[in-house]
């Protein structure tokens, strides 16, 4: 018994320490005669400026502000998920509602297909007008209906300079190139992972022919013998400590990995071409709450202040005029991160119309996953 | 109350403390069941078929290997008798690592136990995505191991990205899964049977065989059973240590699961439920042990 | 004598460090100066300062102790509860019925039974109207769903260890069943219900898949809001939280024995040969 009470206390005690960590969803205290609202936000881990580093707290300030215009207290509840399929899950479930959420573009394709979002008000997103038209009228949402955009990307080569040769630092053929095998990383997921390999191919990247999925099936398993792991968020810490010199990810990461890289290590990076671009954007799910709280806190995320301090935390490049065109956000960022992130194409629409990545039809999400299987279990 | 009546009550008092757990089962378990057979047995449109059922026998890979040679495989068995291999070769160095070292604490001072047994379970606190990662510090090429070898001028080894990697990280987990069922059980051995047969002349080992051993059985069955049925669907461990080289039974659910194909995802798992359920099953018949039931 | 006196420590400090060594890089790690964890650059307490500033973090925290304390109690107590009820079923299929249902939480696959789980909490959910199924209630149910085969494993073999004439004895003595089974019983199986009660917080501590697919607005907890950061990078302030809920733990766990002493003095002169 006296060992019960011992762990008891011992939990107490535990508690008390978190609870002297203060409560994150602690919105206005106090008795307010105004009823305080909800907002719940559904968006990707570590994907907004959270006050962690010295960074501004968007979501705290976002309760602020709009309790200063509105005269009404805000709550919001900020959940996060790890990839596009857990968001599609819980959402298409109808298990949780949520009033803003920021999916990548097939996945609003798809989302915008099975009736999942709701169309937005631009009367109540003025700040829209900031982000460059070349990001509107995506194929996801061509008509600029359901999404705004938040970030984009592009995926690149990182690679170790003090491994690799200077000469073979291009295209693809590096991620083939048998000099450094047992030196690669590949994507451990089905899409990227194909992607690199139709890339490289000159294939479409949505196309439904079975022989070219074959093709770039073919093509991976030549890869295989000299890919050192299959990784996601394990990129970081193999390039990061040498474990591995060669490897594919978005340009933004490369810069976590080049502060935290160890001396022996010299990252650089490129852009292969063709290569896969991406754009996450906000939305309104169907089952949201109160449209307009909604429509105001996209409206907030897209003004000066948070839309920068945004940009700075993710690392990503942003597709808002009042970001990239900031005097001090470029100072910030420094002239390499500049020129890697806005690469300055002359085209974007054009190359990511082509590029991208779309909703696959059924068969055909099904037959890349048979061939990932077949990929992995030899 | 006579002695009769109170045996009565206390008997029919013990079978109502079933009541509750009953209850929760049927609604949090045995419900749920039938949604998991609802999306294995339907297709998209949801009508029935059982389709996704034959798929897990019958779907064959022609599989390359890096030397070139193709060869075709039953894909799904294949993946489930892989992971199986991985679940049983780790269970089986966990029981060896973990009973002689239940047994030692529970010889030792009942203080000593005491801070053993929650020393022993410390580490499954931290979370388990971060000690996957600090082992992958010390299991990688360029890692903690390889260092200390270096600076020793020992020849570097390979551990991560093999089989051995993530048999090491499911020993790591489960290992505490282990120890704890057979300590509790040996705890309270009666240590009067051991000396009266080391008395009637029995070995150290004697003793260790025909007494310590088959008392012991009721806590290795419950750890055994708690250590190779989870880690069978493990596939984090096998991600991050086996450097995505180990492409198991819980990495197929995910995936068809991220390709939307929830109703084949919920067939492996049904599938999969079926075959653990009977082997277990089985594994009573033939032990005479029931593994949760009374004597 | 000496010699497997000898054995037996070497062996156990043996065990001991493989099951510490990650918590030894945990705690090195956590004062890093870099974001990474992998390569060491300097020292530095900066995470432990970013932890502290980190306000969702900590709730999460707290989230996940209170729903952890939340579900291996009442795991606990339902499953011994159970386990007693078990042992005493006399005809063989509820035994075996039994026996199935409760391996089932064990068996499946946590992506599995998080969506089956899901699934259900709308299915009822719909049927009440409910815009949000979920909520710190649903994650509790599961928590509690998971932990109980672990509970009861625990429990009924210290159970079929007992024996049965104590409680009868104690009956037999003047007590009711009901305090035959308090003084009597469970005292005698106490060791299996402690190890089920640790068992079920450590499950509960850690778990994210069965803990994403049940969670409502606003309640998320440590394990999932670690696993969201992979996305970007996990970086040492997740180390330095590790570390400080070890020594937390670690200075417990000397207070508790000290407690602990005062108990055993008395014991120890009795049981004097």
């Amino acid at each position: 018994m006296k060992k019960f009470a011992a762990i008891l206390i011992s939990l107490c005690l535990l508690l008390s320490l978190a609870a002297c960590g203060g409560s994150g969803t602690a919105g206005s205290s106090g008795s307010a005669a105004p009823k305080r609202l909800t907002l719940n936000v559904y968006n990707w881990g570590e994907y907004i400026s959270d006050g962690s580093e010295d960074s501004m707290d968007v979501v705290r300030e976002f309760e602020t502000w709009y309790e200063e215009n509105y005269g009404t207290p805000v709550r919001v509840n900020y959940d996060t998920y790890a990839s596009n399929e857990d968001m599609y899950a819980k959402l298409k479930s109808g298990a949780v509602s949520y009033d803003v959420v920021i999916p990548s573009d097939y996945m609003i394709a798809r989302m915008i297909d099975e009736d999942m979002l709701l169309p937005l008000d631009w009367g109540n997103i003025p700040n829209s007008e900031f982000v460059s038209d070349d990001f509107k009228s995506l194929y996801y949402d061509p008509d600029n209906v359901y999404s705004i955009p938040y970030t984009y990307g592009v995926v690149g080569v990182i690679y170790d300079a003090n491994i690799v040769d200077e000469a073979d630092a291009q295209g693809w053929d590096l991620m083939w190139n048998d000099k450094y095998a047992g030196n690669i990383l590949q994507f451990n997921n089905p899409r990227d992972a194909f992607g690199t390999a139709m890339y490289k191919l000159g294939i479409d990247v949505n196309t439904t022919d079975p022989a070219d999925w074959q093709r770039a099936l073919d093509e991976l398993t030549a890869q295989r013998p000299l890919v050192k792991s299959w990784v996601m968020d394990e990129i970081y810490n193999m390039m990061e400590s040498g474990e591995a010199a060669i490897g594919a990810y978005y340009a933004g990461d490369y810069f976590t990995m080049l502060d935290a890289q160890a001396d022996s290590v010299d990252l650089r990076f490129y852009y292969p071409d063709p290569t896969n671009y991406f754009v996450d954007a906000m939305c309104i799910p169907a089952s949201c709450q109160n449209k307009e709280l909604a429509e105001a806190f996209i409206n907030y995320m897209l003004s000066e202040e948070p839309a920068i301090a945004n940009a700075e935390y993710i690392y990503y490049a942003s597709p808002n005029r009042l970001v990239y065109e900031n005097e001090e956000y470029i100072e910030e960022m420094g002239e390499e991160a500049i020129e890697i992130l806005y690469p300055g194409l002359e085209n974007f629409q054009e190359a990511y119309n082509a590029y991208a990545y779309r909703n696959l039809d059924p068969e055909t999400l099904d037959r890349l996953n048979t061939l990932w299987e077949t990929l992995k279990i030899s | 109350m006579s002695r009769a009546e109170k045996r009565q009550t206390a008997a029919a008092m013990q079978r109502a403390a079933l009541a509750p757990y009953t209850v929760w089962a049927v609604v949090f378990i045995v419900v749920p069941l039938f949604f998991i057979a609802y999306y294995a047995f339907t297709d998209d449109n949801f009508a029935f078929t059982t389709r996704h059922i034959v798929r897990f026998f019958t779907a064959t890979s022609e599989v390359v290997t890096d030397a070139g040679a193709v060869r075709e495989v039953r894909t799904y068995l294949l993946i489930f008798f892989r992971s199986l291999k991985l679940a049983v070769i780790s269970t089986i160095i966990c029981l060896l690592m973990g009973y002689p070292f239940a047994y030692l604490i529970s010889r030792a001072s009942d203080r000593a136990q005491k801070t053993m047994i929650t020393l022993i379970m410390v580490p499954m606190w931290m979370n388990f995505l971060i000690r996957t990662y600090a082992w992958m510090t010390i299991l990688q090429d360029t890692g903690l191991i390889n260092s200390l070898f270096g600076a020793l001028r020992l020849p570097t080894v390979h551990i991560i990205g093999t089989e051995g990697a993530v048999v090491i990280g499911m020993v790591y987990d489960y290992l505490p899964y282990m120890i704890l069922p057979i300590y509790s059980v040996m705890a309270k051995m009666d240590v009067k049977l051991l000396e009266a047969a080391r008395d009637l002349g029995c070995s150290s080992a004697g003793v260790l065989r025909r007494v310590v051993l088959p008392l012991s059985m009721p806590g290795v069955i419950s750890g055994i059973t708690m250590v190779l049925i989870p880690s069978i669907s493990t596939f984090y461990i096998s991600q991050k240590l086996g450097n995505g080289k180990f492409y198991l039974i819980g990495d197929a659910i995910e995936s068809q699961y991220a390709a939307n194909n929830l109703h084949f995802a919920a067939a492996i798992a049904f599938i999969f439920m079926v075959i653990l359920l009977a082997g277990m099953a089985l594994m009573r018949r033939l032990t005479g042990q029931r593994i949760y039931g009374g004597a | 004598m000496k010699k497997t006196n000898r054995f037996s420590h070497l062996y156990t400090a043996l065990i001991f460090a493989f099951l510490f060594a990650p918590i030894a890089i945990l705690v090195v790690f956590s004062f890093n100066e870099a974001k990474s964890l992998s390569v060491f650059s300097r020292a530095s307490v900066k995470w432990y300062r970013e932890l502290f500033r980190d306000s969702v973090t900590l709730a999460s925290l707290k989230n996940t102790l209170i729903l952890a304390v939340a579900a291996s109690l009442i795991s606990t107590v339902m499953g011994t509860a159970a386990a007693v009820g078990i042992n005493k079923l006399r005809r063989k299929w509820l035994s075996a019925a039994m026996d199935t249902v409760t391996n089932i939480p064990m068996v499946n696959p946590d992506i599995i039974t998080g969506i089956s789980l899901m699934l259900m909490f709308v299915f009822v959910g719909r049927f009440f109207g409910l815009a949000t199924s979920l909520s710190f209630w649903t994650m509790l149910i599961a928590h509690i769903t998971f932990c109980l085969p672990y509970v009861i494993l625990q429990v009924l073999p210290k159970l079929r260890q007992m024996d049965p004439s104590l409680p009868e004895a104690a009956m037999d003595l003047g007590c009711t069943p009901m305090r035959a089974f308090f003084k009597a019983e469970l005292p005698e199986i106490m060791p299996g219900v402690i190890t089920g009660l640790i068992m079920a917080f450590t499950l509960s501590l850690d778990d994210f898949v069965i803990s994403y697919f049940t969670q409502g607005n606003g309640f998320q907890t440590l394990p999932i809001r670690i696993y969201n950061m992979t996305k970007k990078t996990v970086t040492p302030k997740m180390y330095a939280l590790a570390t400080i809920i070890f020594f937390v733990i670690l200075t417990l766990l000397l207070v508790t024995n000290l407690i602990g002493d005062e108990d055993a003095a008395p014991k120890k002169r009795k049981t004097r040969r």
